[in-house]
């Protein structure tokens, strides 16, 4: 602590004395001045700070951003070469386009879930990064991997409650501007 | 070729994100990308931006998850035309039920039968 | 003035108490590192046969208590207090296992520096006369600080190369006042440091600045030099860590030569944990395991035991509060014969 910050937290310890016994008015200037202390204090520190953290930023070790790229365009383009090949199959089937592609999500689901079950999916997400967190079967992941760490919890507050841990967000801001966009679209018609 | 195109787009929209995580200063979590892409693919899809690649990379582009916000919006579109103002409240999640009932389901049966392995 | 007390924030303790017994229990995953044969026990897999990864982490601590009564000869009733810590809310693993002792217990919360907490505080009660034989034990476990301080342990992310693994461990310690053992005779008490990092992922360059504010406060109380210890052991600062605080003592004049982290230790590099180790079982176990014995083997005759602490919480990092750093010292000399 420097000398200067000591000052400051003498002067603010005697400030708020004095705002406890103040009232009214008097009680709101002494207010204002411990506020301004406060706030001088958090001036002090940042360049302190900024200092500290460009010496740590030297050792922190580069990412292997090449590598990781590259490992998520392959994971992730063969999640959806896969995507692809299982629509071809319902669509042979004679299914109509869109419910191909809503079987083929649900399909991909399936998958995505059935290996978090067996413990396989973050071992893959360890290598692929984003490459196994895009695709839908990352939806399904994060959905299935919060229901399984809270199972002892019980079924209502454990995994009930925690389903959605990672993936509610997604579907409230998806929902939500979702909606924005059909009012949009109603408006402007 | 369809599988490449399919492979490629897919492929790329994943590297795309990888490179959001490596390379901004933000501590990026999978919330915040499978959030930022369902958002956007909403978004893109709303401006007709978002067509064009389903048509050209197929699986390539409705498997990531902006796929997903994809037939959010074109169901919102939908609902508008065919019941107005309600349709713009049900439309996203009506294109979305299958997929989303799915999830839970599997993840409660997930719950149910497998044991988390650390 | 206090009488016990040496410069800004030593203590000398100079009844000499003495760790006689110790003792710890690891994963699977240390027990295939470089200390594997070292531990007392390793469990074949991280559940220990229990249904939740707490009821294992608590085991542990459990086990570690027993195992280290048993080779002093000593039951949880000899025990005049017992000091335990963890890393989970309300430290659970450390309740429990005092009500399975039965001993009268104080909880400590220091992160990953509980174990130095423990040992200071331990010290200070036997040099105080309060007690005749104390317990300190600290423990974690990956998993349950994974799901606790993290994500789902099955959600497939990617850890950034700055994280550490929390140590699936736990270790023992019986202090006593009087006997047969490793000597403790000083503890330096740190204070918080904090100087804006707030990356949880990244907890090394977080706790470096009070690592290196209490080695250089000790230093100074003490009118030692770096060159007066065998080792100047830090907890978990991981290979991040470490680095960082051998530029900051360099730019103190102090060397770092003699810097040793139970971080790097623990886990060999082809166990690809990224930084290194961390959690509070990491310094325990390594001190127990390894360290211990080569005091007791005279093969180093002083240590200086640094352990560091990040005090986040979920909340805290959640609300983007930088993280507050602590770290305790005790030095800990060879073996001396019975009085």
């Amino acid at each position: 602590m420097t000398k200067q910050q000591a000052q400051l937290q003498k002067e603010h310890q005697k400030v708020l004395y004095w705002e406890a016994q103040a009232a009214g008015e008097e009680r709101k200037r002494f207010a204002d001045l411990r506020q301004e202390i406060e706030r001088q204090q958090q001036r002090i520190a940042k360049p302190q700070q900024r200092a500290y953290q460009s010496t740590a930023l030297k050792f922190v070790p580069p990412q292997t951003v090449v590598k990781n790229t590259i490992m998520a365009f392959l994971v992730g383009g063969a999640i959806c070469l896969m995507g692809q090949i299982i629509k071809n199959i319902f669509l042979q089937n004679g299914l109509a386009d869109k419910e191909a592609s809503a079987a083929t999500s649900s399909m991909l689901i399936f998958l995505g879930a059935f290996f978090t079950g067996i413990g396989y999916y973050d071992k893959l997400g360890k290598v692929a990064g984003a490459g196994s967190i895009v695709p839908i079967t990352g939806f399904a992941n994060s959905i299935v991997s919060s229901g399984l760490e809270f199972k002892k919890e019980g079924y209502i507050y454990g995994v009930g409650a925690h389903l959605f841990t990672v993936a509610g967000p997604v579907l409230v801001y998806g929902t939500m501007i979702s909606i924005l966009v059909g009012l949009v679209y109603y408006f402007a018609k | 070729m369809e599988l490449l195109k399919a492979f490629v787009l897919g492929g790329l929209l994943c590297a795309l994100g990888q490179l959001l995580i490596d390379l901004t200063p933000f501590n990026i979590t999978p919330g915040h990308i499978l959030v930022g892409y369902v958002t956007s693919g909403v978004v893109l899809s709303f401006l007709g931006l978002y067509q064009p690649l389903v048509d050209w990379g197929g699986a390539g582009a409705t498997v990531p998850l902006s796929g997903f916000g994809h037939s959010l919006a074109q169901g919102a579109i939908e609902g508008v035309k065919n019941r107005g103002l309600l349709g713009a409240l049900g439309g996203g999640l009506e294109a979305t039920s299958i997929g989303i009932a799915t999830a839970i389901v599997l993840g409660l049966v997930v719950a149910t039968f497998a044991q988390p392995k650390g | 003035m206090a009488q016990k007390k040496i410069g800004k924030q030593t203590f000398q303790f100079s009844s000499v108490p003495v760790i006689t017994s110790w003792a710890s229990v690891v994963g699977p995953k240390e027990g295939e590192g470089p200390f594997g044969e070292q531990y007392d026990l390793v469990l074949t897999d991280s559940l220990a046969g229990e249904k939740t990864w707490e009821k294992a982490e608590q085991k542990m601590m459990q086990y570690s208590v027993e195992l280290a009564l048993e080779k002093r000869g000593l039951l949880p009733k000899d025990l005049d207090l017992y000091l335990a810590g963890d890393l989970l809310n309300q430290i659970i693993c450390a309740n429990f296992t005092a009500r399975f002792l039965n001993t009268p217990f104080l909880g400590l919360y220091g992160a990953c520096s509980t174990l130095a907490q423990g040992l200071c505080v331990a010290g200070i009660l036997l040099e105080g006369g309060f007690a005749e034989k104390v317990g300190v034990s600290a423990s974690s476990h990956h998993n349950t600080a994974e799901r606790q301080f993290r994500t789902p342990t099955e959600l497939g992310d990617q850890r950034p190369l700055t994280a550490q693994w929390t140590v699936t461990g736990s270790a023992s310690f019986v202090l006593e006042r009087v006997g047969t053992g490793i000597m403790l005779t000083h503890a330096t008490i740190g204070k918080i440091n904090d100087l804006g990092v707030s990356n949880a992922q990244d907890l090394g360059s977080a706790m470096a600045p009070a690592a290196c504010d209490t080695i250089s406060t000790h230093l100074e109380d003490l009118g030692r030099s770096e060159a007066d210890y065998d080792l100047i052991v830090t907890g978990d600062l991981g290979f991040l860590g470490s680095n960082i605080l051998t530029e900051l003592l360099t730019q103190k004049g102090i060397s770092a030569e003699k810097i040793y982290d139970c971080g790097i230790t623990i886990y060999s590099p082809e166990q690809d944990t990224h930084a290194g180790g961390s959690g509070c079982g990491c310094s325990a176990v390594v001190l127990a395991a390894h360290l211990i014995g080569c005091l007791q083997a005279r093969f180093y005759q002083r240590i200086l035991f640094v352990g560091t602490g990040a005090l986040l919480s979920q909340i805290s990092a959640f609300q983007g509060e930088s993280i507050p750093c602590i770290a305790h010292a005790v030095v800990l000399e060879a073996g001396r014969g019975d009085r």
